[in-house]
């Protein structure tokens, strides 16, 4: 089963958790952080904070929801896009209708919002199980997308169902400039892919990833399904609905219902298929994938295809390779790009003593 | 009652449509266990080669052989590349594996072809006519007696040649069917081929009815609803659930569309499959499950 892994290599994690070894992970950690609060902000210039990082964070936190609901509780979906709509049009609402609403409060009332309508689109789970079940995950995807366009209220009346972002004011901090963006969708993701880390570690982890491994044998030994399932769902769709939020608000400033549509709903499938399922880091790595390979794409094509390839053909290669690249992880490396990660470490601590 | 009788009969036609993909599905879900998400790539695939290949100058039949061969030598490709390397994987990869698939197909078709818009002309007139009160669209009709055709057809192959015995034996048990000396990479070809087949027959109906252009690709997500609600691993199936999907999403749009604004027509076939779903877990045809841990 390619979804244990993960599992795998946390027990193997947890099992390594010698003193040093926990003084090696909180300075690597410390390390990390320091990078992403300090170094960064301090170099990076507004493109690459714009157009790089906020939407690999977001993405990135989208896919940890994701991941949390179809790599460790097994329940696939293919309504990631229709939840984070949820998120991002829960949180504009709230802002606009509730005076003196702190930011950070709009954007939790925005993933509440968001898990409940997950709970009511995952009901169905407990009766449909495997492909059926993405019957429920559309029905949420092709739903909330029509009834944020044809309800105006959603929107304020705009005359395009088209959002726009409040003053992005935190603590009397404007956080609206890209660097200030950053750093409010960094504080933001950090916070929840701890709290997810340890969710999945915990007994609720546990407790999914027996569901997904077989929810008749997780039954036979007591945990409740219904609940574990819907917890999942409610997790998840909370953890996309953050992340809509941020999409909206911190990455375009202004966003429309079809901003959410199926094809983001795939991306974020990609994501976690590419940097692995069943793990925290993975979706890291699946966006960092996700965002650079259209940049990438288009730099090589414009440097060494000038006049050769016209945009609209590169979009189709872009498809060709993306589909192609897909099909290579899951035969090559099923549990994705994290799996590489940690090879790749286990590799680099043992040497020189082993060769591979 | 008259523009009852209309709504609904354009709307079983329409449902017949549906099938005509859904079909695709059942064939290799029934031989592989492979939930194949490309099949509407593959339909968008037939159609935008056999219009090019007329385009290009090429008479109706000649292309429709080239086409032929063309979806032949893919599904080969797809069994040697594909699916031979995923053997024994989780269902779910599999899955996968066809999204990746369909973008493949979907970037290769528009990339040997163009992305513009194709007018296909099959010689039959989409004027309606009028049977006893009702008007009937002509193509509808053929369209009909086409996807009718195939099931007649798909069914003596599954169920009185050898050949279909092979392709049940590997649906049922791969090992068991490994073990008695069946060739499963065989039998994986043939199925990929004949939806190849199917999907090229869908294209070209679809095409004369909508244009041949990208969106061609997205009747995938119309089939869905069709097959969840007639059972995965049933031809007969996709049939009777394109026609209560074609009725009602039909009947739907004319009667409560207007009482909630209109443009029910994306969600409501979903939300149908799961009230079916929610009484019946395996669609009506589907086969039950037995869980043993």
């Amino acid at each position: 089963m390619s979804l244990a892994v993960g599992a795998e290599i946390s027990g193997a994690r947890l099992r390594g958790v010698a003193v040093g070894a926990a003084t090696r992970r909180a300075a690597v950690l410390a390390a990390g952080a320091l990078i992403a609060f300090g170094v960064v902000p301090a170099i990076g210039n507004d493109y690459w904070f714009s157009a790089i990082l906020v939407p690999f964070l977001v993405l990135s936190l989208a896919g940890i929801g994701l991941n949390i609901l179809t790599g460790y509780a097994g329940q696939l979906s293919l309504g990631s896009a229709a939840f984070m709509a949820v998120g991002a049009f829960a949180s504009y609402n709230f802002l606009l209708r509730v005076p003196h609403l702190p930011l950070l409060a709009a954007f939790a009332l925005g993933g509440l919002t968001a898990a409940g309508v997950g709970v009511v689109f995952g009901l169905p789970s407990l009766r449909i199980k495997g492909f059926y079940l993405i019957v429920s995950t559309l029905a949420a995807q092709f739903f909330v997308e029509w009834a944020l366009t044809k309800f105006g209220w959603f929107s304020n009346h705009n005359a395009s169902g088209v959002i726009s972002a409040p003053p992005l004011v935190v603590l009397g901090q404007d956080l609206s400039s890209p660097r200030g963006r950053y750093l409010l969708t960094l504080s933001i993701v950090v916070a929840l892919t701890i709290a997810a880390r340890n969710l999945v570690h915990g007994d609720r982890g546990r407790n999914w990833m027996a569901v997904r491994d077989m929810d008749t044998a997780a039954a036979v030994i007591g945990i409740p399904i219904l609940k574990t399932k819907l917890l999942a769902f409610a997790t998840s769709s909370f953890y996309c609905g953050v992340a809509g939020a941020l999409w909206a608000f911190a990455y375009l400033g202004t966003v429309e219902p079809h901003g959410f549509d199926l094809s983001r709903s795939f991306q974020v499938l990609f994501i976690i298929i590419i940097g692995g399922l069943g793990s925290v880091a993975g979706p890291f790595l699946g966006a960092a994938f996700i965002v650079l390979l259209p940049v990438l794409m288009s730099i090589v094509a414009g440097r060494f295809f000038a006049g050769v390839i016209d945009p609209g053909h590169l979009e189709n290669i872009q498809k060709l390779v993306f589909g192609g690249l897909i099909i290579f992880f899951l035969i090559k490396e099923p549990e994705g790009l994290a799996r590489l990660l940690f090879a790749a470490r286990e590799r680099v601590r043992r040497w020189p003593l082993t060769r591979r | 009652m008259q523009f009852f009788l209309e709504v609904l009969a354009g709307g079983l036609l329409a449902g017949v449509m549906y099938s005509m993909v859904a079909i695709g599905f059942v064939l290799i879900y029934k031989a592989s266990g492979v939930f194949n998400f490309a099949q509407g790539s593959l339909v968008l695939f037939a159609a935008l080669t056999f219009v090019s290949l007329v385009e290009h100058g090429l008479g109706f039949w000649v292309a429709l052989a080239i086409t032929l061969l063309a979806m032949l030598a893919l599904a080969v490709l797809i069994e040697r590349v594909v699916l031979r390397p995923l053997v024994n994987r989780p269902p779910i990869t599999l899955f996968m594996a066809t999204l990746g698939l369909s973008f493949m197909i979907e970037g290769l078709a528009q990339t040997l072809w163009g992305a513009q818009v194709h007018g296909l002309e099959l010689g039959i007139a989409d004027t309606p006519f009028e049977v006893g009160g009702v008007m009937l669209s002509q193509l509808d009709l053929f369209a009909a007696g086409t996807a009718g055709a195939l099931v007649l057809v798909l069914g003596l192959l599954f169920n009185k040649t050898r050949l279909g015995l092979a392709l049940r034996s590997v649906a049922d048990d791969p090992l068991a069917a490994l073990a008695v000396g069946i060739d499963l990479r065989r039998v994986w070809g043939v199925v990929w081929a004949v939806s190849g087949l199917v999907a090229l027959v869908a294209g070209l109906l679809w095409g004369a009815r909508v244009g041949v252009q990208f969106s061609l690709s997205l009747i995938v997500l119309k089939a869905l609803p069709v097959l969840i609600i007639g059972g995965f691993s049933s031809v007969a199936g996709t049939i009777v659930g394109g026609l209560i999907i074609g009725a009602t999403e039909k009947l739907a749009e004319v009667y409560i569309g207007p009482a909630v604004g209109g443009g029910i027509e994306n969600w409501f076939p979903y939300v149908l499959a799961l009230l079916f779903l929610l009484a019946r877990p395996t669609g009506l045809f589907g086969e039950p499950r037995v869980e043993r841990v």
